[in-house]
């Protein structure tokens, strides 16, 4: 198939050059180059190029099936598993290529966290849960473990709430507990990076609400992206947006513009309501 | 009439039949264990189980007969449970969606309704004579085991096509590899399916009688095999022989170890639900 072959010249697409971002001494943390994704002979991204900013938060909007969900699964290879699944382009981490063959995919999700739509504990204690990561990377300090599970259910906020009972099941926790319980999961092992696939859509307003606290804290340290599709919670938490609308990116900048000033005639009608 | 009102009498007519169905298959079940046992009660005893058959049948007892089935399903059980869950892990996480795994699938699923005896036939040339185990325990316990593997490969796929996807994703996105999330998570999360499966398997097992006279399971055992290559006979033929015979007494001797029998499966079916709730207990999502 010829759409296949592998190709770096950018096609017919909103999107020629890379969207600058006005922002002067930031690195960026992830890139993506000229990405295609197929997953067969369905084209889902269409030759997207965009830079991430290193502690930030980055908000991934656009209509029900527009790709969201497929380039956020990029950046730790979790399209990986799906039959079919074909990508031409590169992403970069720190400068270097995540789908590059040298490259240990465990390794890199192990750097990479991320946080799907649906709480997804596993049926274990609060504790087993957080300690996951660590004892899958052969890690035997019980002690080290302990500290890093303390720590990240602190860091989530969730400590106090289950008033230090570690050994409650995680299926008996609420909904929004159950997602920051998966957030801490997530902290756990030290990720720099965490990816967030609409990660309030399950819950109710406070506990969304607490979410949207947590990932405003969590900035200091790590360098998060979110899918989301409630665009006041964009316009709250994220400090860059992209728009994304069938497979292609629109427009990517600074979130206050996007949402005050948007450059293109489709992201205004899409962020004030009038389609999508 | 309306269509609320005929949908209203079909639903009526149905649920008449469902009831007729269940009460012709449960009345006909209960009559059948019930004559059993009236027929067999008498003669369970002790000494019935621990005495070896004789040419009288107030001596006889089933002691080889249920040791053999004892020994066959042990070894059945080692042989099949590590090979078919081995198989249904592989062919559902490692083996790649193509023309041919399809091929594989449908022709699992087409063993598990091949005629026992054409297993047995199997056993015989392969087991029995090219490898020369001889009228063996290990030969009938192979035998079984091919039969019963179908039903454990496909029981054991269908567990783990049960875990939520969101469980695999969760252990993958922390950074684990595919053999540590099937053994921390899908395995753990599908066992008490995976267990109905086998023991469910082994309970057919347990009553199969044409195979094994097939590899060569004997009418007459006067010792109670020590070791796998010894010769054996099973509950089973035991209760075959014995409802052949003319005399009233052979019949009732029959009847009995019909009835321990049926323990033996009523107790591994029980075993299975135990496991079964027991682990859907503790997996709840
Ligand atoms: N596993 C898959 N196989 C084939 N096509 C897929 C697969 N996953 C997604 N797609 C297709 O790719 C396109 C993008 O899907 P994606 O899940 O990335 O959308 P999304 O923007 O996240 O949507 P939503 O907001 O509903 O989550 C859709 O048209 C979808 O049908
Ligand atoms: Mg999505």
């Amino acid at each position: 198939m010829d759409s296949q072959t592998k190709s770096n010249q950018p096609k017919t697409s909103q999107v020629k050059t890379k969207p600058k971002l006005n922002s002067k001494n930031q690195s960026f943390k992830l890139q993506a180059n000229n990405v295609d994704v197929f997953y067969d002979d369905f084209q889902a991204i269409e030759n997207i190029s965009l830079d991430i900013v290193e502690q930030s938060i980055t908000a991934f909007i656009g209509p029900s099936g527009c790709g969201k969900s497929t380039f956020l699964r990029l950046f730790n290879r979790m399209n990986d598993y799906i039959d079919g699944f074909l990508m031409n382009g590169s992403i970069l981490l720190d400068g270097n290529d995540i789908y590059d063959s040298s490259i240990n995919v465990e390794e890199l999700r192990k750097t990479v966290g991320m946080v799907f739509q649906k709480p997804n504990p596993f049926p274990k204690s609060v504790y087993e849960n957080v300690a996951y990561g660590l004892r899958i990377q052969g890690i035997k300090d019980e002690e080290y473990i302990e500290n890093r599970v303390v720590e990240s259910l602190k860091q989530a906020t969730l400590y106090n709430e289950i008033e230090g009972n570690l050994e409650k099941q995680a299926l008996a926790l609420s909904g929004g507990q159950q997602q920051r319980l998966c957030i801490a999961r997530a902290l756990a092992v030290k990720p720099s990076i965490l990816l967030m696939d609409e990660p309030t859509s399950a819950l109710d307003p406070i506990s969304s609400g607490k979410i949207e606290d947590l990932i405003h804290e969590l900035k200091k340290e790590f360098t998060i992206v979110i899918v989301t599709h409630n665009m006041q919670q964009a316009a709250r938490v994220s400090d860059n947006t992209a728009f994304l609308y069938m497979g292609k990116l629109i427009e990517y900048g600074d979130t206050q513009k996007i949402f005050t000033n948007p450059e293109k005639d489709r992201t205004q009608n899409y962020i004030t309501g009038r389609f999508g | 009439m309306n269509r609320a009102k005929i949908n209203r009498l079909k639903d009526k007519a149905f649920k008449y039949f469902g009831i007729f169905a269940s009460v012709i298959g449960i009345v006909i079940l209960a009559i059948f264990i019930g004559f059993v046992i009236y027929m067999g009660i008498q003669r369970l005893s002790w000494d019935f189980m621990v005495e070896l058959p004789s040419r009288f049948a107030e001596n006889s007892g089933i002691y080889t007969a249920w040791m053999g089935t004892v020994w066959i399903m042990v070894f059945t059980t080692l042989i099949s449970f590590p090979l078919g869950v081995g198989a249904g892990i592989y062919l559902e996480e490692y083996g790649k969606k193509n023309r041919w795994s399809s091929f594989l699938e449908i022709n699992i699923s087409n063993l598990a309704s091949v005629p026992s005896i054409i297993y047995g036939l199997l056993g015989l040339g392969v087991f029995v004579r090219m490898m020369q185990m001889g009228n063996s325990i290990l030969a009938g316990a192979l035998t079984l085991s091919l039969l019963i593997l179908p039903i454990i490969i496909v029981s054991t796929r269908e567990a783990i096509k049960a875990v939520p996807s969101s469980i695999r994703d969760a252990s993958n996105a922390l950074g684990a590899s595919k053999w540590q999330t099937i053994w921390h998570q899908v395995l753990p999360a599908s066992f008490g399916g995976i267990l109905t499966g086998v023991i469910l398997a082994l309970s057919r097992a347990i009553g199969e009688t044409a195979p094994l006279i097939v590899v060569g399971a004997l009418v007459y055992v006067p010792f109670a095999p020590q070791s796998p290559l010894d010769e054996f006979t099973v509950l089973p033929v035991q209760i075959y022989n014995w409802v052949s015979r003319p005399q009233e007494e052979f019949v009732i001797n029959a009847a009995a170890a019909i009835i321990v029998l049926l323990g033996i499966t009523f107790i591994m079916n029980g075993i299975a639900v135990y496991f079964r709730n027991k682990w859907q207990n503790k997996m709840q999502w």
